[in-house]
């Protein structure tokens, strides 16, 4: 389970938000750019230090202004998908997997090695380098390597916006197949509808750092049912 | 023939400074490795009140008199310097007139290059892949030596040569805080000097210069091959 309560000033943007998931399932963070979407899940990671607020997730808390705890990224155990994938240029492909692998407390790591590289077809790819590897392939190794830490979360942060139609389709299809599998609860960010409607199973409206509401998936398809078609592409 | 032949072996004064100067630059090089690497980051990625004045202070070696350096080391780590008493007390180790205190005077004044060249490369590395690492379970010494240290190669490998070059070359300081003696602190550019200094040493000063041109030539050869292979895996 997870419950996220946060506030943060950026400039001219508060980004306030509340919500929870209970038990696995994609919760869709959908919102405008400079709705706060990636401030949000930054702050999930402990990239980003809220200025108040509560994040709990099974039973644990990554953070809390009032009891002072803020768990470092790397004590969390939160899984992150960087929209430019951010793998690491020096490491070919199987060190990338392998980084985060290495690292997950023994007895919690439920990642399986041979699953991940199949799920995500990566089986080709192991002994390439980043350089060398096209935009929705370095996508699916990012998304592998988030998964080989054994994470209890996973935040994906439009992880499709870099690539072109077909790659995004592409990459699409491993991203649903992947979460079908999944026992950890998804956060993935986003501005596209088509997408959300095709992963998610609950979206959080965002804009200017609001929740505008939280709705499930037949709900959200009816709110873009009633919406001006150039309202959905303005965003 | 045999003139020849003479003509391309060191006598013993030429191999013995051309020794002493790879020794010397080679430990003023690694001596100074691990405190430029920290100098670099702390310059690169911190804040911290009088980093003006550090930041001014390690590259004074570079703008003062090599002299001045030289005769502050004296007054520092020579035997009756305040730290140079200390560690001959304590530790026995001895700076004044040996081949020790070459290397250190090579090391002070090659360590504002290698800090540049650190730092430029440091500040260079994309954060977001350090917080890549963060989020896969890597605490800050991890993040540090198995992502930044990588990628900050290149700058760290050229910080070695220009050190090491720099160290080829010294003079000034060196002579001023170890004196020139035979085989323990007469590297090339001293042994230049003193031929120089004798009546009829053009023929030998010749020999050194062209010895000490190779070497450059060398250090910068190999230090491009290093560059291009680093630069080749990190592209992949």
């Amino acid at each position: 389970m997870l419950s996220v309560s946060l506030k943060k000033r950026l400039g001219d943007l508060e980004v306030e938000a509340c919500f929870g998931r209970q038990g696995p399932g994609v919760t869709a963070l959908f919102g405008p750019s400079g709705s706060g979407k990636t401030s949000l899940v930054n702050m999930l990671a402990g990239l980003l230090t809220p200025d108040q607020g509560r994040v709990v997730l099974e039973g644990r808390v990554l953070f809390d202004s009032r009891a002072k705890i803020n768990l470092p990224p790397e004590r969390r155990r939160v899984g992150y998908v960087f929209q430019e994938g951010r793998l690491f240029p020096h490491l070919s492909v199987k060190g990338n997997l392998a980084y985060g692998q290495r690292l997950a407390p023994k007895g919690q790591a439920w990642a399986s090695w041979n699953q991940v590289v199949e799920l995500l077809g990566l089986e080709g790819l192991l002994e390439r380098r980043p350089a060398k590897l096209s935009g929705g392939e370095k996508q699916r190794v990012a998304m592998g390597r988030a998964l080989l830490a054994s994470p209890r979360l996973l935040l994906l942060d439009e992880p499709l916006a870099s690539l072109d139609a077909q790659r995004k389709d592409e990459v699409l299809g491993y991203l649903g197949r992947l979460t079908r599998h999944l026992a950890i609860p998804v956060i993935y960010v986003s501005h596209q509808p088509g997408e959300i409607l095709r992963l998610a199973d609950s979206v959080v409206r965002l804009e200017r750092g609001r929740v505008l509401g939280i709705d499930d998936l037949e709900g959200f398809r009816r709110l873009l049912d009633s919406w001006p078609k150039e309202r959905l592409w303005l965003s | 023939m045999d003139s020849i032949l003479a003509a391309f072996t060191l006598t013993p004064l030429e191999s013995e400074a051309l020794r002493l100067s790879l020794w010397v630059s080679l430990w003023a090089m690694l001596g100074s490795l691990p405190l430029a690497v920290g100098a670099a980051w702390l310059l690169a990625r911190r804040r911290f009140p009088g980093k003006t004045l550090f930041d001014g202070l390690m590259h004074l070696p570079l703008v003062v008199p090599p002299v001045v350096t030289g005769y502050l080391l004296l007054v520092v780590f020579g035997r009756r310097g305040m730290v140079g008493a200390w560690l001959h007390d304590h530790l026995g180790i001895t700076f004044a007139f040996n081949w020790k205190g070459a290397a250190l005077a090579s090391a002070v004044m090659a360590f504002p290059l290698m800090v540049r060249a650190i730092r430029l490369s440091l500040e260079a590395v994309d954060r977001g892949l350090e917080q890549a690492a963060h989020t896969l379970g890597a605490g800050p010494w991890r993040v540090f030596f198995t992502v930044t240290m990588p990628l900050t190669l290149p700058g760290i490998l050229s910080g070695m040569v220009l050190a090491f070059a720099r160290g080829l070359g010294e003079f000034g300081a060196t002579v001023t805080f170890v004196s020139n003696i035979p085989g323990q602190t007469r590297t090339l550019p001293l042994a230049l000097y003193s031929v120089l200094q004798s009546p009829g040493g053009e023929a030998a000063a010749q020999r050194l210069c062209i010895i000490s041109i190779a070497l450059a030539l060398i250090a910068l050869l190999v230090s491009e091959l290093l560059a291009r292979r680093v630069q080749a895996r990190l592209k992949g």
